[in-house]
C-alpha cells in the first residue's frame, strides 16, 4: 500500500500513534515524520513518551503484550507492521542502545556480526544442517574492518571488547548498526549521556556522516544544545502528547525547554520562602555516591531549619542517589553535618541514630514488610533503633503489643490510612496507604530531617494529593524540615519552599517554586548556566 | 578516532606473573599439590601409578567432556547427565539380557540409548527452561527424581509386568534386578580390546602428533583470532612432544614396568574425537549461539537468537554424549552397581571438571581432561596413603569420598568469591 498524498518521500512514517497501559493513556496523536538522510531529535522529559514510541518503532513484546497500539508505521512509504525487533531489523531499523548490548566476553568483530554471521560449509553442516556450518572469520573480520573505517576508529577488530574505554564501546555499537546493509532508520538513544564532552563532539561528527551517507537518524535526548547543533528538525513529547514538530531554525534552546516542560500548572504553587536569617539544619560537603544509573558526583547543598526542600532533575542524573547515599544505602564519601554533628556515612544505622529518616522510592522493595501487618510495620524500625515499644523481662526483651497497637492507631487517625485495621498486612493496601505506612514508620522515629523519595510514584491522582498534603501538614504543624526527592516538577513545585536540581551528578542549582518553565527546563538538561552566563547564583 | 589506543595489558614482572598464575588456578594448584603428597605417602612406584591413570582416564574423560557444553550454554555444570547414565545402563541391561557381545552389543546399546537420551535431554531442557538460573539444583534433584523412576521400574516391574526371565540378572524371587550386573562374559572390554597399544608406542605417536600440531601453528598462527605467526606457546607445546616421544623412547629400552602398559586405543580414539568434535562445534554457528547465548540472554535474545531453543539443544547433545560416555565407562568397568552407579558418576564427572580449573561459567576441554587425571590420581593414592600414614585405610577411603563432594562445594564458593571481588573493584573503578 502506497501513501495516498504528497509527493514528499519519507523513510519512515509514524502517523496518530496511540498507546494504552491498562487504562491508562501514554500516548495519543503522535506523528512522526522521517526524511532520508536527516537527524531528527525527539525530545520530552521522563515519562513524556520517547521510550513507548521506541518500543512501538521495534515491535517489543511489551507492546504486543499489552494490547498494541493505536495508529500506523509506514516505512518507506509501505505499512508495515512490526512484530519484533528482529523484524524491525529486516525492516532497516537500527538502534544505538543506551545500555550497550555489547557481549564483553567477545572481540569487537563477533560483537558486530553478532547472529549475522558469514559461514562457510564444512563437513558436519552436510550432515546436520547449516546451523553447523563454521564460521568464516576472516570475511567477518573484513566486514567488521570496513564498518570501522567507516567510522574512522583504528582499533584492531579482533580486540575483545571487555576493556574497552566507553567511547568505544558506543562506536562498536554503531558499527554494529552500520554493517547492516539495508540499514535507512537509526536510532541513538542518549548516545552522549556517557560520553565525555570531546568523545560527544566525535560522535556527534560521526552522525552527521552517517546522515549525510542517506541514513536517516533519531536522536533521543535532553541536552538541546547537541539538538540545536547537529538536528535538522525536533519533535517534542510532552506527557504523552505531540506537542510541536519544528524546523531546528525556526527554534531555539529557551523555545526546546519551553516546549519540553511548559505546562499549565494546574496546581498553586508553594510560595518561595526567603532563607535568610534561618539556621541550617543540614549541611552537605562535597558529597560523592556510588549508585548505581544515579550517581552523585561532588554536591554541596545547605539545608534550612522547617522548609521543605525539593530534588528534581532527569532520571539517571543523580537526584535519587542523593537520599539513598547520606542515608548509608549506597557507598558515598563526602561530609555531611546535622544540627553541627557530623553524620556516619556508609551506615544506615548510625543515620537512622542521628535522627534521618527516610521514605524510600522503592515502597514494595525495601519499604515495607509486605507481609506484615500494619502496626508492625510502623512499629520495627523504632523498636530495632531506638527500643520504642520494648518492654524488658529478667534477660529478655518482649515487644509492647499494646503500645504498638496505640501508637498505630493513632497514626491511622492522623494520617488517614484507609485500611481495616492495624493488623491487615501492607501487601493488601493501595499504594497511597502503603506510602503513608510508610511515613508513619518515618515518624515514629521522631526524626530531625525527613527524606521523601518519589512518595507519589505509582499512586492515583487522588492519593498523590493526600500524601502531599500530609507532608505539608507535618512541614506545617510540627516545622519537621523535609527533603523531597520527585520526578514530578508538578508536585514539588506545589509543596516547595526551594528545589535543588541535580543534574549529571552535580548540584545544577536551586529556584523557587514560582521560576518560569524555561529556567526549569533549561536546569535540567544541564543548559542553564551555558545559556546565563554567571547571571544567577546557587545556593552553596 | 584519530588517535589510536594500545590495549595490551601492562608488562608484569615474572613475580608478577607467578602470582596471577597461582591466583587464577587457586583450585587446580591445591590439588595438584595433594596428588604429588598422596603420591608420596601411597609408596607406589610410578609405572603401576600411570597405569592405573591410564586405565581411568580412558573410562572416564568421555562423559567429563560431556559436561562442556551446558556451560557453553551458560547453564552451569549439568548434574543431570545423570539422566544420560540411566538411558545407557537400561540399555546395557538389555543388551547382557539378550546375550549380543562385543562391537556389536556397542551397537546395539547405542542405538538403543541414543533416542531415550535424546528424548530425556529434552524433557531435561524444557524443564531448565522454566528454571533458568536454577539449572544446577534442579538437575540435581532431577536426577534423585527420575533414579526413584528407574528404581521403580528395574526394581519392582521388571519380572512382574515386564517380563525378564534371566537367572543371573533377575533377583532370586524373580523380580527386580539383582545390586550388581556383571559384563564379564558380555560388553567388558568391548570397545577397549579392539585394539591395543603398548603405551610407549601410543605416548611416542602423540609426541609426534604434538610435535607436528605445534609447527604449524607456530609458523601459520590463528589468523582470524589476530594470533600472529610465532607464538611461543607452540614452540613449547612442539618440545614437550619431543620430549615425551623421546622419554619413551629411552623407556622402551628398559625393563621398566611402563613397558607393559597398554592403551585401549578405539576408546582413547573416540575421546580425542569428542575433543575435535567439541573444538569444530564451537567455530560453528550454532556454537557461537552457545556462547552468545551462555554470556547474556538478553542480548541474545534481542539479536534475534531464540535462547531458549539453543539452550534445549545443548541439554539435548550434552545428554546424549553423557549417556555414550556412561556406555564407554561401563565397558571399561566390566562391572556395575544397578542402582548407583549412575547417581556416582554425575557428581564425580562434575568434580573432575572443577578441579581441573573450570567454573560454573567457563570450562574448556583442558580443564576436563587435567581434572580427570587429577581427580582419579587423586581417587587412586588417597587410600594407600591413609593407610600408610594412619594405619587404616578405610581414613583414605573416607578421604576420597569428603573429596568428591567437598571439591564441588569448595570450587563453586571460590567461584563466588571471584565474582564478588571482581563485582567489587568494577564499583571502585567507576
Amino acid at each position: 500500500m502506497k501513501t495516498e498524498h504528497n509527493n514528499e518521500h519519507y523513510v519512515l512514517d509514524m502517523r496518530d500513534i496511540g498507546k494504552e497501559y491498562y487504562g491508562t493513556r501514554v500516548l495519543s496523536g503522535i506523528n512522526l515524520k522521517l526524511r532520508p538522510g536527516e537527524i531528527h531529535g525527539v525530545l520530552g522529559e521522563n515519562g513524556a513518551g520517547k521510550s513507548t514510541l521506541m518500543n512501538i518503532l521495534f515491535g517489543m513484546s511489551v507492546i504486543h503484550n499489552t494490547g498494541g497500539f493505536e495508529g500506523k508505521v509506514y516505512v518507506d512509504g509501505e505499512e508495515t507492521f512490526i512484530e519484533s525487533p528482529v523484524e524491525a531489523m529486516y525492516k532497516g531499523i537500527g538502534m544505538v542502545h543506551q545500555e550497550f548490548m555489547l557481549i564483553p566476553g567477545y572481540s569487537i568483530t563477533e560483537n558486530i556480526k553478532l547472529n549475522r554471521e558469514i559461514t562457510t560449509p564444512g563437513i558436519l553442516s552436510r550432515v546436520a544442517g547449516k546451523k553447523l556450518e563454521t564460521l568464516n572469520m576472516e570475511a567477518m573480520n573484513k566486514d567488521a574492518r570496513k564498518a570501522l573505517d567507516k567510522l574512522g576508529m583504528n582499533v584492531e577488530e579482533w580486540v575483545k571488547v571487555a576493556g574497552l574505554p566507553v567511547s568505544y564501546m558506543q562506536f562498536v555499537e554503531i558499527a554494529r548498526e552500520l554493517d547492516k546493509e539495508n540499514l535507512k532508520v537509526l536510532v541513538f538513544d542518549e548516545p552522549t549521556a556517557v560520553l565525555t564532552e570531546s568523545d560527544a563532539d566525535k560522535l556527534l561528527e560521526s552522525m552527521r556522516m552517517i546522515a549525510d551517507s542517506g541514513i536517516a537518524i533519531l536522536f533521543i535526548t535532553h541536552r538541546l544544545d547537541e539538538v540545536k547543533r547537529i538536528a535538522d528538525r525536533i519533535t517534542v513529547l510532552r506527557d504523552g502528547q505531540h506537542v510541536a514538530t519544528k524546523n531546528i531554525e525556526d527554534t531555539d534552546v529557551f523555545d526546546m525547554a519551553n516546549l519540553m516542560v511548559g505546562r499549565e500548572i494546574k496546581m498553586d504553587s508553594a510560595k518561595s520562602v526567603s532563607s535568610e536569617g534561618k539556621a541550617v539544619k543540614m549541611k552537605i560537603r562535597d558529597l560523592y555516591v556510588d549508585m548505581p544509573g544515579e550517581l552523585i558526583k561532588g554536591v554541596d547543598l545547605d539545608i534550612y531549619e522547617g522548609e521543605i526542600l525539593g530534588i528534581g532533575g532527569l532520571a539517571g542524573q543523580g537526584k535519587i542517589g542523593l537520599a539513598n547515599g547520606i542515608m548509608g544505602l549506597y557507598n558515598s564519601e563526602g561530609k555531611v553535618e546535622v544540627d553541627g554533628q557530623e553524620v556516619v556515612l556508609n551506615n544506615p544505622e548510625k543515620a537512622l541514630k542521628q535522627g534521618l529518616a527516610f521514605v524510600s522510592e522503592d515502597r514494595r522493595g525495601i519499604g515495607l514488610l509486605l507481609d506484615t501487618s500494619i502496626e508492625l510495620n510502623i512499629a520495627v524500625t523504632a523498636m530495632q533503633m531506638q527500643e520504642q515499644f520494648i518492654k524488658r523481662v529478667g534477660p529478655f526483651t518482649q515487644k509492647d503489643n499494646k503500645r504498638i497497637r496505640e501508637h498505630a492507631l493513632k497514626m491511622i487517625k492522623d494520617l488517614d490510612i484507609r485500611c481495616t485495621g492495624p493488623q491487615q498486612i501492607t501487601r493488601r493496601l493501595s499504594g497511597g496507604n502503603q506510602q503513608k505506612v510508610c511515613i508513619a514508620r518515618a515518624l515514629t522515629l521522631n526524626p530531625k530531617v525527613l527524606f521523601v523519595s518519589e512518595p507519589t510514584r505509582g499512586i492515583d491522582v487522588g492519593a498523590k494529593k493526600l500524601v502531599l498534603d500530609t507532608l505539608l501538614q507535618l512541614n506545617k504543624d510540627y516545622g519537621m524540615t523535609i527533603i523531597m526527592t520527585s520526578s514530578e516538577l508538578a508536585e514539588l513545585r506545589m509543596i516547595s519552599h526551594r528545589i535543588a536540581i541535580v543534574n549529571e551528578g552535580k548540584l545544577e542549582g536551586v529556584l523557587p517554586p514560582d521560576a518560569s518553565d524555561v529556567d526549569f527546563g533549561l536546569m535540567m538538561s544541564g543548559e542553564y548556566h551555558k545559556v546565563k552566563g554567571k547571571e544567577v547564583k546557587t545556593d552553596g | 578516532m584519530d588517535e589510536n589506543i594500545k590495549i595490551t595489558p601492562p608488562e608484569m614482572s615474572l613475580g608478577q606473573k607467578i602470582k596471577k598464575i597461582l591466583t587464577h588456578n587457586m583450585v587446580t594448584v591445591f590439588f595438584v599439590v595433594l596428588c604429588l603428597i598422596g603420591y608420596y605417602y601411597s609408596g607406589l612406584t610410578f609405572g603401576f601409578l600411570l597405569n592405573d591413570i591410564v586405565t581411568r582416564m580412558v573410562r572416564n574423560s568421555f562423559l567429563v567432556l560431556a559436561l562442556l557444553l551446558p556451560v557453553m550454554a551458560g547453564m552451569g555444570l549439568n548434574f543431570a547427565i545423570v539422566l544420560g547414565a540411566m538411558c545407557a545402563q537400561a540399555a546395557v541391561i538389555f543388551v547382557t539380557h539378550w546375550g549380543i557381545v562385543g562391537l556389536p552389543g556397542i551397537g546395539v546399546t547405542i542405538l538403543l540409548t541414543t533416542p531415550l537420551a535424546m528424548l530425556l535431554g529434552y524433557l531435561t531442557g524444557l524443564l531448565f527452561n522454566k528454571a533458568k538460573g536454577q539449572e544446577m539444583i534442579g538437575g540435581m534433584i532431577l536426577g534423585f527424581f527420575s533414579n526413584g523412576i528407574y528404581q521403580l521400574i528395574f526394581l519392582i516391574l521388571v519380572g512382574s509386568l515386564i517380563p525378564f526371565n534371566n537367572e543371573t540378572l533377575v533377583l532370586s524371587s524373580g523380580v527386580g534386578l539383582r545390586t550388581t550386573i556383571d559384563l564379564a562374559d558380555g560388553l567388558k572390554y568391548a570397545v577397549d580390546d579392539f585394539w591395543r597399544l603398548p603405551f610407549t608406542t601410543a605416548g611416542m605417536g602423540f609426541g609426534a602428533l604434538m610435535l607436528v600440531h605445534g609447527v604449524i601453528r607456530y609458523i601459520k598462527g590463528i589468523p582470524s583470532l589476530g594470533q600472529k605467526a610465532g607464538n611461543k606457546k607452540y614452540i613449547l607445546s612442539s618440545v614437550a612432544g619431543v620430549a615425551l616421544a623421546g622419554w619413551l623412547y629411552y623407556i622402551k629400552g628398559t625393563e621398566s614396568f611402563i613397558n607393559f602398559i597398554k592403551v585401549p586405543m578405539l576408546t582413547a580414539i573416540l575421546i580425542g574425537l569428542m575433543c575435535v568434535f567439541t573444538t569444530y562445534f564451537i567455530r560453528t554457528k550454532l556454537g557461537q549461539d552457545f556462547r552468545t547465548v551462555g554470556q547474556d540472554r538478553h542480548i541474545a535474545d534481542v539479536s534475534g537468537i531464540h535462547s531458549d531453543k539453543t539452550r534445549l539443544t545443548a541439554m539435548i547433545m550434552s545428554t546424549v554424549f553423557a549417556s555414550w560416555g556412561h556406555v564407554i565407562f561401563l565397558q571399561n568397568l566390566g562391572t556395575f552397581s544397578t542402582y548407583g552407579s549412575h547417581e556416582q558418576i554425575g557428581f564425580y564427572s562434575v568434580a573432575a571438571l572443577l578441579i581441573g580449573g573450570a567454573s560454573v561459567t567457563n570450562a574448556k576441554i583442558s580443564h576436563a581432561l587435567l581434572g580427570t587425571l587429577l581427580f582419579h590420581t587423586l581417587f587412586i593414592v588417597s587410600p594407600l596413603a591413609g593407610r600408610n600414614l594412619f594405619g587404616d585405610a578405610q581414613l583414605g577411603e573416607y578421604f576420597r569420598v569428603f573429596v568428591a563432594y567437598g571439591v564441588i562445594g569448595v570450587s563453586l564458593v571460590m567461584h563466588a568469591w571471584r565474582k564478588q571481588l571482581e563485582n567489587k573493584r568494577r564499583l571502585s573503578q567507576q
